[in-house]
């Protein structure tokens, strides 16, 4: 007994790691793909009704307008994020003096909450008290930036918010890469009459790819799950038009108790963050055994 | 050789490219501060607006400074106004989150120590396929879980808990944990454990006394990584709970969305920079460390 106890020993203490993730994670994500074939109302009902909520969620209107929502938001939150992250970490990688100080303004919004990025946004982009007045006071009275209570536009403040709080993350990352290179081929570039310029166009951005990858995955991820900074700055309004797939499934879960429903919705995000996932996770394992 | 290239027409480019590079500098250093400006406007506006009066703020612009120090909006968004119903302030749900992330933050890291230990150091068959079963857990959308977390929360009876949140975020910090011990350990060399292992030392022994104290800068790491998740969650704290236990996040929503008569922007933008300071005192006092997690676990998002 003793003897089949320390063998087993390191498999025990792993025991709860295993069992717990089991449970909780893929047992969870089991129930709720479940529940997404029932006709599950307030009470989860066990009776399998086929297809049924996935045909509602693709034929609702607020859906519709979440997934589009994604979408633009997605497409754009990429692309700040990504060129103003480079530009930083190129900018910061020139021998700058205080680069220490700021690398630290620049990736500080990390340390916050999305509630707390949105608060402070909500309050800045107002147009009672916030942007707004503070150009028409300096004398451009008809300057008008309202885009937070403005249906069409909305959305792009979501933008301006999430590429404040996660652009630094980028420059960190390239950061990180731009100083992993070795100086000896900017040297030889250099030597070989290469401009600055090209030296990063044509030599160290495509060395870059790998961070591209990481960050193109790590900034879909977040945006794909995008919830809190929704919430805090426009609760999916005006209407419904801000609604993202992450705040349809909580309210379509919780206000509007259509539990069947919001399951299909979690299932659809599930698929679009394995289909991001799966394939960065099998290149990561295949760089890692070739190493 | 190198004297006949130093002719006249070669200084001349040397000068030109001195100008350029001058200019080049400028435009550098003018771009690095304008998006240093971008990033540092929305906290020097939550600051200078949380220390002006309501009449300030109506007359004054985002940018224009106080008249003073004033704390009173400071005051009340920790302690309120002192009148009983409907008197919402921070102070309660400040403490919920330290009940609720210490705890977490303790069990989550320790577990992943030690499955980081078993999955580096006693290695058996399959145990990359017990990593990547583990792994998974990073990536999914926690909208995936809520529903059956919910019920479960009820079943266990700890449902809108502060016991509860910390059940949920020790088990979904795991995966993190578990993540960041096992890249540091598998970078510690094998040959210290199997010696040790010769000479009788058993499992725990190993761990306590050869992997503990070389682990202090991944602890670090993985600290600060939960600390600042925990603190920062907002899913998993208004779904699982409302009213008294919810945590510093969904309280300071609930304060800012509540529509009473007058909008205390800078009662708002106190409670906000409270609700903010503990993690940003972390990246301030181990920026560097805070980084390191960032980059190897930060698709949490």
């Amino acid at each position: 007994m003793f003897k089949w106890l320390e063998k087993n020993l390191p498999k025990i203490v792993m025991a709860p790691a295993v069992g717990l993730i089991g449970w909780f994670v893929y047992g969870f994500v089991l129930w709720t793909l479940y529940i997404s074939f029932t006709n599950s109302k307030i009470l989860p009902k066990y009776e399998l009704w086929g297809f049924g909520q996935y045909e509602k969620l693709w034929a609702s209107r607020k859906w519709l307008i979440a997934v589009d929502n994604l979408l633009i938001f997605t497409a754009l939150f990429l692309i700040f994020c990504v060129v103003i992250g480079i530009i930083l970490a190129i900018f910061l990688d020139q021998k700058i003096r205080a680069e220490g100080l700021l690398r630290t303004i620049y990736l500080y919004p990390m340390a916050l909450s999305f509630i707390v990025t949105g608060t402070a946004w909500k309050w800045i982009l107002n147009p009672t008290l916030g942007i707004q007045k503070m150009f028409r006071d300096w004398g451009f009275e008809n300057f008008t930036f309202d885009w937070l209570v403005d249906r069409e536009m909305a959305i792009y403040t979501i933008v301006i918010a999430g590429v404040w709080q996660s652009a630094g993350f980028v420059m960190a990352l390239f950061l990180a890469g731009l100083r992993s290179v070795e100086d000896e081929i900017v040297k030889a570039a250099k030597i070989d009459g290469a401009s600055l310029f090209t030296v990063y166009w044509k030599i160290l951005l495509p060395m870059m790819r790998p961070v591209f990858f990481t960050s193109f995955v790590i900034l879909v991820h977040i945006s794909i799950k995008s919830y809190d900074l929704i919430v805090a700055l426009t609760q999916g309004g005006p209407g419904i038009s801000t609604t993202m797939p992450a705040l349809y499934m909580t309210q379509t879960a919780f206000h509007k108790s259509q539990v069947g429903l919001s399951a299909a919705s979690a299932m659809m995000m599930f698929m679009a963050v394995a289909a991001v996932i799966i394939p960065y996770l099998y290149s990561e394992l295949r760089r890692e055994n070739a190493r | 050789m190198q004297d006949s290239l130093k002719s006249s027409s070669y200084q001349q480019l040397e000068q030109k490219s001195k100008y350029t590079n001058m200019f080049l500098r400028w435009f550098l250093y003018f771009t690095l501060i304008l998006f240093a400006s971008y990033f540092i406007f929305p906290l020097y506006v939550m600051v200078v607006t949380s220390l002006k009066t309501m009449e300030e703020i109506r007359q004054g612009t985002l940018l224009s400074w106080p008249s003073g120090i004033n704390l009173e909006s400071w005051a009340v968004a920790w302690g309120g106004r002192g009148y009983g119903a409907g008197d919402t302030f921070l102070r309660p749900y400040f403490w919920n989150s330290i009940k609720m992330v210490v705890p977490a933050v303790f069990f989550s890291t320790f577990i992943g120590a030690m499955t980081g230990y078993v999955l580096t150091k006693w290695r058996f068959k399959g145990d990359q396929w017990v990593f990547l079963f583990l792994l998974f857990g990073c990536f999914i959308p926690f909208q995936a879980i809520l529903l059956p977390m919910a019920r479960t929360l009820g079943v266990l009876g700890i449902s809108n808990s502060v016991v509860g949140l910390v059940l949920v975020h020790t088990v979904y910090g795991i995966p993190f944990t578990t993540l960041f011990f096992r890249n540091y350990y598998v970078s510690v060399p094998t040959e210290l454990v199997k010696a040790a292992r010769i000479d009788g030392a058993g499992f725990f022994k190993i761990f306590f006394k050869i992997l503990l104290p070389i682990s202090a800068p991944i602890i670090v790491v993985t600290v600060i990584w939960q600390f600042t998740q925990i603190w920062n969650d907002f899913l998993f704290g208004s779904t699982f709970s409302f009213g008294e236990a919810a945590p510093i996040q969904v309280a300071l929503n609930n304060m800012v969305l509540s529509s009473t008569s007058v909008k205390e922007y800078n009662v708002d933008m106190a409670s906000a920079i409270i609700a903010g300071i503990p993690t940003l005192i972390v990246y301030v006092l181990a920026g560097k460390y805070f980084i390191r997690g960032l980059t190897s676990g930060a698709v949490k998002g």
